[in-house]
């Protein structure tokens, strides 16, 4: 027989960890119920197509239209997938497939060391390096969508290349021997049977990218330029969801901060459908 | 759970009751004067609250930011004892009584490679509305303007708009960057950039060019001649009390003006 104490402490520790794992959810309420609070007044007193359609932003003088900035989230968003969904897929490839013990020891964690540095030096070393680079050699400012698209692209690099090796792991041994047992070589075994055997965690893994490119904020802020027209080509500078929130939130109040966290709203409504969506394609792939 | 709920409460509290203090408050016996408004006057004002409470130990001045805007509208509320403004105030916000601490120049600057040392008003007025946007049209090489303005809900850029585009807007194809020392750092790396930042903020980083043939400078400002010029105010809800006046009378002493003037601000008293 167990004595009482210990059970009364048992039943004691089970509450206290079920009351933290709670409260995350009780967060994500409040920051939910916080942000349509604050945001979704706006909608009904200015018309929601007036802001999600409207062209011009000029909160002091009453236009709320964020049009060009969700244009401009998904162009950068684009643009990180064009540059790092290739380079992160060839990386997982190479972990996965060929990579040597020795090789894999070393990749692993300095991929885990990317992934860990702050945005802000991302945001820095773009525009220390890379915003001049474009000035120089291809025109423009140099705060632009390409150099947007490249410092993002860099930062989803670590989201994608390891659920990409993850679900190429996943992919059973006997793929691989059954191919190589055909007479194909490692490149023809990897690109025609492993490869399309884990196309739906590496299609999740591209999302999920997204998710991090579209929410990313300070580096964004610093390399993007920031104007408010929608971008005509690769060299010139845009304003995103995210950035017109941190921007312009330390001045506002009134119907400007309501403006902002309208953004925020409809900001918050573009990662929850690019979230589901990950989760429906993962879940696919699990019972597959 | 309920020390989560309550301190997932008392954040809610402190971010929605930050930026407003009350009137008439004391700590330890020591009075408080609030002090809130404009991100340009805040770091000036900071800096003359400290010399303050060294010299009059019996107040604690507690200064903060919020935008101009922001403190007109604690100063009507009277949630502050003193709001700051770094633009005139509007005609349905006269009924604050207003005094002007001290005067700062907006320099327009570019890259000092640029060969474009003098622009007219109007000139400026096109290139920020979106009319001139190639150097060529300012006697230059043929290369695009990378013009830089502030924020929308900057002091900087409302004082800008009123004394340069009354009426005219901001094009949407202009760069915006977030603070005086972006603008610098944009303006001071680009040679083909131009923007505006506070006159204190120009070093040989950047070229201030002179507007309607007059270089932005101290000397320009007090004689009048250089025109683009905003007041740093301060606010009282009608007269200021006693304890509200002991810092303002501190402010327009010799001594706060000298501390202003270190800054490269232009003393009030100089001006007017």
């Amino acid at each position: 027989m167990r004595p009482v104490k210990a059970v009364i402490k048992e039943r004691i520790i089970k509450q206290i960890l079920t009351a933290f794992a709670f409260s995350s959810l009780l967060f994500l309420f409040l920051i939910f119920a916080f942000i349509l609070i604050e945001g979704l007044p706006l909608f009904y007193k200015v018309g929601v197509q007036n802001i999600i359609f409207g062209m011009k932003w000029a909160p002091t003088r009453g236009f709320f239209g964020i049009f060009p900035m969700i244009v401009s989230s998904f162009l950068v968003t684009f643009g990180a997938l064009v540059i790092g969904g290739p380079l992160g897929l060839g990386c997982a490839v190479y972990l996965a497939e060929y990579a040597g013990r020795r090789q894999r020891t070393v990749l692993k964690p300095a991929l885990e060391l990317l992934a860990g540095i702050p945005s802000v030096v991302y945001g820095f070393l773009g525009v220390l390096y890379i915003v001049p680079f474009i000035r120089i050699f291809f025109g423009g400012s140099g705060f632009s969508l390409l150099a947007t698209s490249i410092v993002l692209g860099i930062m989803i690099l670590p989201t994608v290349i390891s659920i990409s090796y993850d679900a190429l792991m996943s992919v059973p041994r006997s793929y691989r021997e059954g191919a190589l047992a055909m007479g194909s070589t490692k490149w023809q075994a990897t690109w025609r049977v492993v490869i399309p055997a884990a196309k739906s965690g590496i299609l999740a893994s591209c999302i999920l990218g997204m998710g991090r490119a579209v929410g990313e904020t300070m580096a964004v802020i610093m390399v993007a330029g920031n104007a408010l027209k929608i971008p005509g080509g690769l060299l010139d500078p845009l304003r995103t969801l995210t950035s017109n929130i941190a921007l312009e939130l330390a001045y506002a109040n009134g119907d400007h901060r309501m403006g902002l966290f309208s953004t925020g709203v409809v900001l918050l409504s573009i990662i929850m459908v690019l979230n589901y969506f990950a989760n429906v394609v993962i879940k696919r792939n699990m019972s597959k | 759970m309920a020390y989560r709920l309550l301190a997932a409460l008392l954040c809610i509290i402190l971010l929605t009751g930050c930026g407003k203090g009350r009137t008439g408050e004391e700590f330890e016996g020591r009075r408080i004067i609030n002090i809130a408004g404009s991100t340009s006057v805040m770091p000036f004002t900071e800096k003359l609250a400290e010399h303050f409470m060294l010299e009059k130990p019996t107040y604690i001045v507690n200064v903060q930011a919020g935008g101009s805007t922001a403190g007109i509208q604690a100063c009507m509320n009277k949630t502050v004892d003193i709001g700051m403004s770094s633009r005139e105030l509007k005609p349905d916000e006269k009924t604050l009584s207003e005094i002007t601490i001290c005067l700062d120049g907006i320099a327009i600057a570019v890259h000092p490679d640029n060969p474009v040392k003098a622009l007219s008003l109007a000139q400026v007025r096109d290139i920020f509305s979106g009319k001139i946007t190639n150097w060529k049209q300012l006697g230059w090489l043929d290369r695009r303007i990378d013009a830089v303005t502030r924020e929308e809900g900057s002091g900087t850029r409302g004082a800008f708009e009123e004394l340069v585009m009354p009426k005219d807007m901001i094009d949407d194809a202009i760069m915006v960057q977030d603070s005086n020392g972006s603008v610098k750092e944009v303006v001071a790396t680009d040679p083909y950039a131009i923007g505006y930042l506070s006159l204190g903020m120009v070093d040989e980083r950047v070229a201030a060019i002179a507007i309607e043939g007059v270089k932005p400078n101290v000397e320009a400002i007090k004689k009048k001649q250089y025109k683009i010029v905003r007041p740093f105010l301060y606010l009282t809800m009608g007269q200021p009390d006693k304890h509200a006046r002991a810092f303002i009378d501190y402010v327009l002493s010799k001594t706060g003006q000298l501390i202003l003037q270190k800054e490269g601000l232009i003393p009030a008293h100089e001006a007017r």
